[in-house]
Formats: C-alpha cells, sequence, structure tokens
C-alpha cells in the first residue's frame, strides 16, 4: 500500500524504532527563541552537557521584542533579562543568533523559511506551537515544549509517538482571490473540524484550493493546524515550494541536486490513504470573523452571531462554553458581524505579517484613513518583510492612513511586550488565538484575515470586503 | 525528575471545556527564566481581577479545595500554546493528577517531562468525577482510581507509565542510543544550516 508525504518523512527519521513505544526520530532544524529556552539551557548546564548539533541550530528573539524604536533601552526589565539569557546561551553554546539588531531578525517562524533554513522533507522543531508554519513547504514541522527543547539540543532527537494522518481537502478554483483568503480557508477549516478535531494526527492540506495557494498563504494555512488541534500541518512542496527557497541567504549548496530528490519523493502514493478525512469546497467559503474564545466560535461575515444553542449542537458543555465566550467578548446572539464595532487593528503575527499580507492589506488602506475611533497598527513579521514592504512605499501607505509602523516581532499577538490591549478594547487581528486575556488582560479579539482587518479599521466596524474593489 | 506517587486527595472540579494554556499561565509570567514559583500564577486571570482582588467565584479559591492534588477538568485541556509554564504551574501549586476527557497533545506530553500524570477517561466518567466530593485515591501501578463508590480503571502507554514512576531522565535515556544517532547523522542528506 502507498505512503503519505507524513509517513514518508517520519520513516526516514527514524533512529530507533520500538514496539509500542515511541520511536526516536532525528531532528534537522531546531529553531529557538528567548521565551521557551532558558530553562532548556539550564538542563543543559545542571547536567554538563553541550548541545550536539549547532550546525543545526539556529535564535532570535521576537516573542517579548519592543516593536518600536530600538536604539532606545528596553523599558520591561524581565523582558531585558530573557533577551540577555538568550544572548548568554547562544554564546556559550555555539548557537548563530539573529539578535534585536540584526537585519534577519523577526518572528522565528518567518524568519526560517525567508532564511532558506527551512527545507522540504526535513524535520523542524521549536518551543512554540506554531512551528506548524514550516509544514507549508512539505517539513514535518513540530511545537514543542521546553523540556523537549533540551533534549533536542541535547540528542538532536526527540522520542515521539506516531500520529495518526488527516486529510483536509480544499477543492474547486477560487472565484474571490482578493476577499476570500487563506485565513478565511483555515478559520473555516477549524470551524468545521472543532478545535480539537485534529488532535493526535498530522493534517495534509491538499486539493486544488491548496496548490493553488503562493507560499505566504499556504504558510498561514498550516500556521494554524495547531488551533484545529493538529500536532503539524503540511503541504506537499511543488514548484512554488523549491522557487520560493532558491538563493535565499542559508540555502543549501547542493539545493539543486535537493531539488530533484524532492520532486520524485515527497508526495502523498496515489494509493496511500489517511485515518481521517475533511472535504470542503472552496467557494462555500466567505470572508471568516471570529465572535468567541476559540479559534473554532467562528461565522461568516454576513451572518449573525449564533445562539449558544445553536453553536453547541446539544452538547451541553459547547453550550456553556458558547455563553461564557459570548459573556466575556460582551456579544449577543443576533447580532450582525458587520454591525460589531471594534476599537483597535492588529496586523501581524507569524499567522499573517508575511510580504504578501501586508500588500493585499494595502490595497484596502491606500488613499484611506483610519476611521477617527480605532487605533490601527502594523507589525511586519520580520525586519525583511520590514524592509521589503518599505521599499514598495507601502509603509507610506498605512502611515498616511494613520497606522503605526513598527519594528518586527511577535508583539500584540500574544502581548508579551508593551503591544497590549486595555481591559474591554475589541481588536480585529490578524493573528492566530482569540482565548480570553490572549492579546492584553479583558481585551477582546476578533481573528481576522488583514483585508478584513484593513478594512475594519477604515470602517471602524467590520465590513464584507467581497463588496469592495480589490483588482 | 522526581519519581511519581499515588496519590489520595479530594479532586478540583474545573467543569469547562477547552482550557487553554492561557488561562493556564497567563503571558506575563512567561518571562522568568527559571522552572519553579509558578504555582502563585495559575489561572491567574481567573484567581484575581484587575486589581488583584481574589474573585470569589472561581474553584480554586474556594478553600474547600486546599491541598488538592487532583484537577478534573473538561475536554480538550491545555490546548494552544506549547508553553510548558502551564505544567510548572500546576506542578507547583500542587496538582500531579489532571483528568479529562481528552488533552491537547503538546500540554499531554509536557506533563510526563515533569512527573504530572494526565488521565483521559470517558466524559460521562469525567461528569461523574467532577461531582466527586470525597477523596479520590489514583494508583499509576495498577491504573486504577478509586473513589467512595467505585474503582475506575484507566488506559496508559506501558513506555510512559515506567517513566513516570520510574521518574527516568529521557535525555540520559537516549544517550545509551548515541551510535544510532551517529550512524542517523552519517547517512542524512539534509545539509548543516551554517
Amino acid at each position: 500500500m502507498g505512503k503519505t508525504l507524513f509517513e514518508k518523512i517520519w520513516e526516514s527519521h527514524i533512529v530507533v524504532e520500538k514496539q509500542n513505544e515511541p520511536d526516536l526520530i532525528y531532528i534537522d532544524r531546531h529553531l529557538v527563541h528567548e521565551v521557551t529556552s532558558p530553562q532548556a539551557f539550564d538542563g543543559l548546564r545542571m547536567n554538563n552537557r553541550k548541545v550536539r548539533r549547532p550546525d543545526l541550530t539556529i535564535a532570535t528573539m521576537d516573542h517579548n521584542v519592543p516593536t518600536t524604536n530600538r536604539s532606545l533601552p528596553m523599558l520591561d526589565e524581565t523582558s531585558s533579562i530573557q533577551i540577555k539569557t538568550l544572548e548568554n546561551n547562544c554564546k556559550d553554546f555555539g548557537i548563530k543568533l539573529f539578535d534585536i539588531n540584526s537585519p534577519n531578525q523577526g518572528i522565528v517562524h518567518v524568519i526560517g523559511p525567508q532564511l532558506g533554513i527551512t527545507l522540504p522533507g526535513s524535520t523542524i522543531v521549536c518551543g512554540d506551537s506554531h512551528t506548524s508554519t514550516h509544514g507549508a513547504f512539505g517539513a514535518l514541522a513540530l511545537g514543542i515544549g521546553t523540556s523537549e527543547v533540551e533534549h533536542v539540543l541535547a540528542s538532536q532527537t526527540l522520542w515521539l509517538e506516531k500520529p495518526k494522518t488527516f486529510e483536509v481537502r480544499v477543492e474547486g478554483k477560487r472565484k474571490n482571490t482578493h476577499a476570500v483568503t487563506a485565513k478565511d480557508i483555515i478559520l473555516s477549516i477549524i470551524k468545521n473540524i472543532g478545535t480539537a478535531g485534529g488532535t493526535g494526527t498530522v493534517i495534509e492540506y491538499r486539493g486544488e484550493g491548496i496548490s493553488d495557494l503562493s507560499m505566504d498563504q499556504r504558510m498561514t494555512i498550516c500556521n494554524m493546524s495547531i488551533e484545529g488541534g493538529a500536532r503539524a500541518g503540511l503541504i506537499a512542496p511543488d514548484e512554488k515550494t523549491f522557487d520560493y527557497l532558491r538563493n535565499r541567504e542559508y540555502t543549501p549548496k547542493n539545493y539543486e541536486s535537493l531539488v530533484d530528490s524532492w520532486r520524485d519523493d515527497l508526495k502523498t502514493d496515489s494509493d496511500a490513504t489517511f485515518d481521517k478525512q475533511f472535504i470542503l469546497d472552496i467557494n462555500d467559503i466567505t470572508p471568516q470573523v471570529s465572535w468567541g474564545t476559540n479559534p473554532g466560535m467562528t461565522c461568516d461575515v454576513d451572518e449573525p452571531i449564533p445562539s449558544p444553542d445553536e453553536f453547541s449542537n446539544g452538547d451541553p458543555n459547547q453550550k456553556k462554553g458558547a455563553e461564557k465566550a459570548l459573556e466575556y467578548m460582551d456579544l449577543k446572539p443576533g447580532t450582525m458581524i458587520e454591525d460589531i464595532k471594534i476599537d483597535r487593528v492588529f496586523i501581524g503575527s507569524c499567522t499573517n505579517a508575511r510580504l504578501e499580507d501586508l500588500i493585499e492589506a494595502s490595497k484596502i488602506i491606500q488613499g484611506q484613513k483610519v476611521a477617527s475611533n480605532v487605533s490601527a497598527m502594523v507589525v511586519p513579521g520580520s525586519q525583511m518583510v520590514k524592509k521589503q514592504a518599505e521599499e514598495m512605499g507601502l509603509d507610506k501607505i498605512f502611515t498616511d492612513a494613520n497606522f503605526e509602523w513598527r519594528e518586527a516581532g511577535c508583539s500584540m499577538c500574544l502581548g508579551m511586550n508593551p503591544d497590549i490591549l486595555s481591559p474591554g478594547e475589541r481588536c480585529a487581528s490578524t493573528s492566530n488565538r482569540n482565548f480570553e486575556g490572549r492579546q492584553g488582560n479583558g481585551g477582546r479579539t476578533h481573528l481576522v484575515s488583514p483585508v478584513m482587518a484593513a478594512a475594519a479599521a477604515i470602517n471602524g466596524h467590520f465590513v464584507d470586503v467581497r463588496k469592495l474593489d480589490l483588482n | 525528575m522526581k519519581p511519581f506517587e499515588n496519590v489520595k486527595s479530594i479532586v478540583t472540579p474545573l467543569d469547562m471545556v477547552n482550557v487553554d494554556t492561557d488561562q493556564i499561565i497567563p503571558k506575563q509570567f512567561l518571562k522568568l527564566v527559571q522552572k519553579s514559583g509558578f504555582g502563585k500564577f495559575l489561572f491567574f486571570n481567573w484567581r484575581y481581577d484587575e486589581n488583584k482582588n481574589i474573585k470569589s467565584d472561581f474553584i480554586l479559591n474556594d478553600s474547600k479545595y486546599d491541598g488538592s492534588k487532583i484537577l478534573v477538568a473538561g475536554d480538550n485541556f491545555g490546548c494552544g500554546s506549547s508553553r510548558e509554564h502551564a505544567v510548572w504551574a500546576l506542578d507547583d501549586y500542587g496538582f500531579s493528577v489532571i483528568i479529562s476527557s481528552s488533552f491537547a497533545d503538546i500540554f499531554f506530553s509536557n506533563c510526563f517531562k515533569n512527573g504530572i500524570l494526565p488521565i483521559s477517561l470517558n466524559s460521562k466518567i469525567v461528569e461523574k468525577l467532577l461531582q466527586e466530593t470525597n477523596s479520590v485515591e489514583v494508583d499509576l501501578e495498577n491504573q486504577i482510581i478509586k473513589t467512595s463508590s467505585e474503582e475506575i480503571s484507566f488506559e496508559i502507554n506501558s513506555h510512559k507509565k515506567k517513566i513516570l514512576l520510574e521518574g527516568l531522565d529521557d535525555v540520559a535515556q537516549t544517550f545509551q542510543f548515541e551510535d544510532k544517532i551517529r550512524a542517523f547523522e552519517e547517512k542524512s542528506t539534509i545539509p548543516s544550516v551554517l
């Protein structure tokens, strides 16, 4: 019987295989950041251990870096200590660090692909759940905890139980390519499969609706696999993938010969079967807006907010969850999404802060002004994205419209730096999580695409971007 | 890692589904560079209001549950962020067993690295345990939860059980396979980054 792409990558990375026990899997790339690594390095020190493969490990600082003027000293002392700790750890253990002043600094999941460090068919880990992003290149990319970070630093391997396989097939050719985005596709998938729908599985996204997407868009899809509960998400590499990674700063020297083998090997066999399957038609997808406190609590832009009864389908626990979410979000069932007014707009995060996201959002912003009751910011995913956007004049479009234009980092996606919502503030956000307090204690997050966020910034409330002329 | 020891205590019922790790340990506490002392920040935004006053309606603030070592919660516990700080906070607060009808993968894996036993049970049984007011005993060796009225058996992978019971150091275990790791590296086709 044939094998899935995931199974092929898994099998080619088994170091030790045992019956009824986890496999020891080799890790080709380890990405490290300041928040989930200090205790791992401490563990190495306590046991007198080294980093086994510094040449397969890179680090950057993204989670709590300020996005304002970086020539000024950091005001937050604990963040500053964490950043300094990463610098010291990288120095002590010989790890390449893209520090706060590096032109390559940025969100770890944005810089990996941009630098050509992410490779098809490889295994990639990082102490961050959105590591799934790298699956867009046909890599098996897993988010791990700090103990596992320490294990990989010490041994370049991980004991892992083999996940099940889950095919998510998006069929059809997208008609409205500017208004219905990759973000809407993935939010729609999560809404349907649920936030635990992918638990214990690796999703492979397939079908014309996926292969038609650009690399930036594919990264948005794979990024949010974890929001559907999946261990990872991946997409078979094709010529778009190979073109994207060609001639990057860290693209391997023997790249073309690698591509030749990837072209043959990295695909799911036609007779392979998956443990689970979900299919949706791309033309059933509309712009999506989350209304609750997890990403599965999402509806179409032209729908009213569902009642807890409608949402829960008879499950009393889900109903209770929806009631609590509506209370936290200060929303009532039946309210039309377009009638929801917003206070803040955040365009950023490892989900939606790549060049294409900024280009698409800028088309809506051009020649307009942010509504007077709204404050809006753009935080590019990396310093490289920022530079490219500035070369195209996008920064000017945003700042002319009264958006703030910031330095790269995770920023208000999780609010570990000073970029946070105040209690009660409502935000249209291109990030990935609308959990209670995620963007600031008491803050209310609505997950949307960059174009939806941009249109909300201009209008002061959500707007169905299908009504706008985006060409 | 400390070996897991059998536990007897009352259960703390957290009757909620989809409890994410942002709730278990909010982001402002992720800036610490050590593993200890996170217990006081556990469920911080649910335990305290904006002025740091205790919210009396949150279960952990009910003195009835002081000293409880067993947390029972609804479906998909520990979803979201990979932060192991969530497990460090539960551990430091005093919980050594978490019972739910399902766990998010990364959280589940993080538990075993810190001597915490996550137990998955049928949702009907979880519902019952959420109502349990007497002490409950969790016996890992025999894979049994003893309540005042019944014995509930639970499943656990034998390898994971061994890790908990013996408090094994993962890395030391792995180093026994040094020759296999080296052999793998010699035939690997993925080049170095630098």
